[in-house]
């Protein structure tokens, strides 16, 4: 699951003193008669909550059978349940081996700091919760900071308040949130040539050069390198809404995967990033679907 | 083999070097304690589901590079397997476990006496003065065979407990006193009813005063309310969550 498809999936309305026990018997009638659901069950509450209620945990003890000790053991055991209302912005400080000695431990002090609040705390406002993860599996861009789905690496404590101040100005995930953006180097996963176009910069950086087929023709698509910008470039006009065709430029061989797209179910394009790792984006044009997997 | 052993469902393995018949099913402590071969247990009772927690029951099986430790109360004897109680590798496991349960919970009896049985004669750890050693006796007693449920663990990693939901009293608590009864950490049962100087403590926490001077019982292994041992109600908790 990638970074903001967790995101999305936290979000939900705020909790609502008066569907609480409905919606809880609701996701317990699409779990009933599953043998050892009770992870499920409780991701779900924590998903359409935000948090694990304690009403809720004791609707799931009753409904299904189990004590209520061995309910809050489960839920305390999982990092990825909560017992308490979590705040706005959800901040992910990773603190795994690399991470730590380059310094996770002082950028997480740091970002304390600066909302008073420690690791596992909300702050009065119910703005940020801080919280520290063992490792993100991106070592390599350590230390790692994920606020609200949104990487940012290679962080310092001076870099500390202006992701603050993306965050608090909605400005994560927009072109002017730059802090965010990754820069990555991309191949082509059937013949590993590089795809990168220095002679035509977008975003100040060599850009993506892809062919693209739509219908009868035939194009150059430029998409730029910092993964989470969205600008391209093409020299002919392709319809937005238009499914098409990605090739490599180099080897002419289809780049368009079996992955559907989660937003519109066109296909996904799979591109190898050097050091390890594949960016999908959705085959559909204008379509905002990209993905990051790192190993 | 002979046939009847087969039929009986018995089967052959090597302990200590003796051919030795046991039942099908057992498990190697089963198997080893009922021919006589001491092995120390400590998250081990017998009535609870095996558990493994504590490490002390280790032997070793296989032979050669093969040769690994294993906890004897969770192995199922198996035909054919050789096992060694009490190898240099196994007591080495042992002392080595002994001496870091004594350094998180130093103040316990059955610690302090297993560790001199096995010739711990040192502590290169520092003493934590723990007052639960997780080995989870009090949770399986309280399930399997009060049938509440009541305590369980919680969290994980070093901020594991064991404790009641949201550390308020229980609902399926019945205060029957059975998860301080197979407390190995507080044997010693705390005596303290209405004359303080006269109090033996050290039962549910530590060797330090009675209950009644601490500042409450959230870091007591006491999860009723009143205790059954010492009938001091617990303070109401506080508000929030623990972390």
């Amino acid at each position: 699951m990638t970074a903001a498809e967790i995101k999305e999936e936290r979000w939900f309305a705020p909790p609502d003193a008066g569907d609480d026990e409905l919606d809880v018997a609701e996701i317990l009638q699409k779990h009933a008669g599953q043998r050892g659901g009770l992870i499920a069950v409780l991701a779900d509450i924590q998903s359409r909550w935000g948090y694990l209620p304690e009403s809720a945990l004791r609707s799931v003890s009753a409904a299904m059978d189990r004590p209520l000790a061995d309910v809050y053991g489960i839920a305390t055991f999982y990092r990825a349940f909560s017992l308490t209302p979590r705040g706005e912005h959800l901040i992910c400080v990773c603190l795994g081996t690399a991470c730590h000695v380059r310094g996770g431990p002082g950028v997480a002090e740091e970002i304390g700091r600066q909302l008073g609040i420690h690791s596992g705390q909300t702050t009065d406002d119910g703005r940020f919760t801080l919280e520290t993860v063992n490792c993100l599996g991106a070592c390599a861009l350590g230390p790692v900071v994920v606020i609200d789905g949104h990487y940012y690496s290679k962080v310092t404590r001076l870099r500390v308040a202006g992701m603050l101040e993306d965050a608090r100005e909605g400005r994560l995930g927009t072109a002017e949130g730059r802090e965010h953006r990754l820069p990555i180097e991309v191949a082509c996963p059937r013949c590993n040539h590089s795809l990168m176009d220095a002679g035509h910069p977008i975003d100040e950086r060599p850009s993506i050069r892809v062919t693209v087929g739509f219908g009868e023709d035939y194009g150059h698509l430029r998409l730029s390198s910092w993964f989470g910008s969205q600008r391209s470039g093409s020299e002919s006009e392709i319809p937005a809404g238009r499914l098409t065709d990605f090739l490599c430029p180099y080897c002419h061989q289809g780049l368009t995967g079996t992955d559907a797209c989660p937003e519109c179910e066109a296909p996904l394009v799979t591109l190898l990033v050097r050091g390890g790792g594949a960016v999908r984006l959705c085959s559909r044009q204008g379509c905002p679907t990209r993905r990051l997997d790192l190993p | 083999m002979s046939r009847w052993k087969e039929w009986i469902g018995m089967i052959n393995l090597a302990i200590n070097g003796f051919a030795v018949t046991v039942e099908d099913g057992s498990t190697l402590l089963e198997a080893a304690q009922f021919l006589g071969f001491p092995i120390p247990t400590l998250c081990h009772l017998e009535g609870l589901s095996p558990y493994g927690a504590c490490r002390l029951c280790v032997v070793q099986i296989g032979q050669g590079d093969r040769a690994r430790l294993v906890s004897s109360c969770t192995y199922p004897a198996q035909e054919g397997l050789r096992v060694w109680t009490a190898s240099n590798r196994v007591l080495r496991a042992r002392r080595m476990v002994l001496e870091l349960l004594l350094g998180s919970c130093p103040q316990s009896k059955t610690i302090q006496d297993l560790a001199s049985a096995h010739g711990v004669r040192q502590q290169r750890f520092r003493q934590e003065q723990e007052d639960c050693i997780l080995c989870g006796r009090c949770v399986r007693m309280c399930r399997e065979q009060m049938v509440a449920g009541a305590i369980a663990f919680r969290g994980r990693g070093a901020t594991r407990s064991i404790g009641t939901p949201f550390d308020r009293n229980s609902e399926q608590c019945r205060l029957c006193g059975g998860c301080l009864y197979v407390c190995p950490a507080c044997e010693l049962r705390c005596t303290y009813t209405d004359a303080p100087e006269r109090a033996v403590c050290g039962g549910c926490a530590n060797l330090a005063p009675p209950c009644a001077e601490q500042e409450g019982f959230d870091h007591m292994m006491c999860y009723m309310n009143p205790c059954v041992a010492c009938e001091i109600p617990t303070p109401e908790p506080q508000p929030g969550v623990p972390s």
